[in-house]
């Protein structure tokens, strides 16, 4: 427990350090950046680790976010209440899919979010007058959170780094507490949750509203990020992407998504300096990963790690 | 009164292609129970083959044959060489035909560039043909009587040949049909290239309705879904139903209501997916 200690704060001092040592703003916004999909990675994973739902709809909770609060700020309500709301709104937008797609399980789950997602989508891109169609439309500034300026490249990393902090912390406690565990155990085994009186259904539903909750807190960072929302970012392929991450970092575990949304981030910022072909290298990663790395690369080097521990005290032994 | 009667042979024959895209992908579905997301990928594919065939000085109808043969190679490999080792993986199976479509949109996207490739129709079919005070265009009537003999062909494939019988024990119940020595996992591999050549053939037909751009595969793909999810995976008459009340829908909707035509094409979906979770005309819950 006190090496779990160490190692937090170890990776606490080094995330506060992020702005010291990395003083270009292009690598700086690429840290930021990583925070803001590691949360929607991780909001993600609550339904696709610990639920066993796999959804391909997730991006759609950064649309409904940033669209309702873009609108909202331009109707000219204050920055506060544009947030709350606008997180308010796709929370609820969330609550409303979720009762949708547990209609089905499985492939049928992955369907009907797949579905949903593109209906925000189409309506993003086809509403002109509301949404800017495939343009886009802007977001007019950054908050000032309790007069705070976060409009340069440091200042909005420590405004991430904290909201990522305080989601973490409490996803976290949410997957150990025992609803945790009862929605772990819906998922492995759903019949047996039953006969103990637990309502399967509810624990799902839950979760799949936590999910999109923190989908849509990682939604308004992205609009404070960019301060521009269009219908690329909620395209299937950023919900593909999102799910890439948790799958590739290792969806049963609370960490692997971060890893993964790392991973990604780097990848294709970096590769698409370099070649355009980032969709295809998104898409031969993706058959890889699941064709030879099906649990992930943290749970993957977790393995290696206790094999490797356990033959050096094998060897000590002897 | 022109304009409604347009619009219906539109969505007919529009229906009409959905049906070559939609049939081989639903059936599929039925049997291998995944939806294959590249499906889109094929179609687009044979639309960029096709209109290649035809610019280098080939025939039409040579190549609609060459595109539907072509992607039916790559369903077979894809089937053998990929899909086959995840076998028992539905989830990942499924996470691996989106990832093969990434590649194929971004490949076409290098092959063919961004600009699109038009492909005109046959010259003989080009004129409309008149009748009755109103013209009607000559290829979307022949697209819509190719999409109906591959219909009875598939029927008689499916309800009359033993090839067939395999395939409805095997969506009905595979575990049996593996027990009574029915060998299934072959006939994965017929059935998904089988969807892949149609899926090819349908692109090339299309392409003079559509023409062939980046993004394609994107915009026929939920179409497919749609098709299926409303008939019944696995549904022969449900992809038939299905098609064309999609071609309907898509065709009506953005002449009428541009802005929500996408919402008036997911709505039934959901509605079923919610009601009736397999289809119109399923066996199968998807």
């Amino acid at each position: 427990m006190t090496r779990r200690l160490v190692a937090l704060v170890l990776v606490a001092a080094a995330l506060l350090a992020v702005p010291l040592v990395i003083t270009n703003e292009f690598y700086l916004n690429l840290a930021s950046q990583i925070l803001i999909y590691g949360l929607l990675a991780v909001s993600l994973n609550l339904l696709v680790g610990y639920g066993g739902m796999v959804s391909l709809g997730h991006a759609s909770f950064i649309g409904l976010t940033s669209y309702t609060a873009v609108l909202l700020l331009n109707a000219g309500f204050d920055q506060l209440t544009t947030a709350l709301v606008a997180v308010a709104f796709s929370t609820l937008c969330g609550a409303l899919f979720g009762v949708l797609a547990l209609r089905a399980s499985g492939i049928g789950f992955l369907m009907i979010t797949l579905a949903l997602g593109q209906i925000v989508w189409g309506i993003a891109y086809r509403a002109n007058n509301l949404t800017g169609g495939d343009n886009g439309i802007r977001f007019a500034a950054r908050p000032q959170p309790f007069g705070v300026d976060i409009s340069s490249a440091p200042h909005f990393y420590y405004f991430t780094l904290i909201v990522f902090a305080v989601a973490l912390f409490f996803i976290w406690r949410l997957v150990r507490s025992p609803f945790g565990a009862a929605l772990q155990g819906a998922r492995d085994q759903p019949r047996r949750m039953r006969m103990l009186g637990h309502n399967v259904w509810l624990i799902q539903w839950l979760a799949f509203v936590l999910s999109a909750f923190w989908g849509s807190v990682a939604g308004l960072l992205y609009v404070y990020y960019n301060l521009f929302i269009s219908p690329h970012a909620i395209s299937l392929q950023q919900s593909a992407e999102t799910l890439l991450m948790a799958i590739l970092g290792g969806a049963s575990t609370l960490t692997g998504p971060i890893v993964g949304a790392i991973i990604i981030t780097l990848v294709k910022n970096v590769v698409s300096t370099y070649i355009d072909r980032w969709n295809s290298l998104l898409g031969a990663i993706f058959v890889i990963v699941i064709m030879f790395m099906p649990f992930g690369i943290v749970p993957g080097l977790r393995q290696l790690w206790v094999r490797w521990r356990r033959r050096a005290k094998t060897e000590r032994a002897v | 009164m022109q304009f409604w009667i347009i619009q219906t042979l539109n969505s007919v024959a529009f229906g009409g292609l959905l049906f070559l895209l939609s049939s081989g992908f639903s059936l599929a579905f039925g049997l291998m129970r995944i939806p294959n997301l590249a499906h889109g990928g094929f179609f687009m594919l044979g639309a960029y083959l096709g209109a290649t065939i035809v610019s280098v000085g080939g025939n039409f109808w040579v190549a609609v044959l060459g595109a539907g043969l072509g992607v039916g190679l790559i369903g077979i490999l894809f089937e053998r060489l990929i899909l086959r080792r995840l076998a028992g993986n539905v989830q990942g199976q499924v996470l691996v035909t989106l990832g093969v479509s990434f590649i194929i949109a971004d490949l076409c996207l290098m092959i063919w560039t961004g600009d699109p490739w038009t492909l005109p129709a046959p010259s003989e079919l080009r004129p409309p043909i008149r009748l009755g005070g109103f013209a009607f265009p000559t290829f979307r009537l022949v697209v819509l009587g190719i999409a109906l003999v591959v219909a009875a062909a598939l029927y008689v494939l499916m309800d009359r040949t033993r090839l067939g019988a395999m395939i409805r024990a095997g969506v009905d119940d595979m575990e049996m049909a593996r027990g009574v020595g029915i060998p299934v996992s072959l006939l994965f591999t017929v059935v998904f290239s089988l969807g892949a050549l149609l899926a090819g053939l349908g692109g090339t037909l299309g392409a003079p309705m559509l023409n062939a751009y980046p993004g394609l595969d994107a915009d026929m793909l939920p179409l497919a879904l749609i098709v299926v999810i409303l008939g019944g995976a696995g549904s022969l008459l449900g992809a038939f139903v299905g098609s064309f009340a999609v071609g309907f829908l898509y065709n009506f909707g953005i002449a009428l209501f541009p802005d929500l035509a996408y919402f008036i094409l997911f709505l039934p979906m959901v509605l079923v997916l919610v009601f009736r979770p397999q289809g119109l005309f399923g066996r199968v819950a998807s």
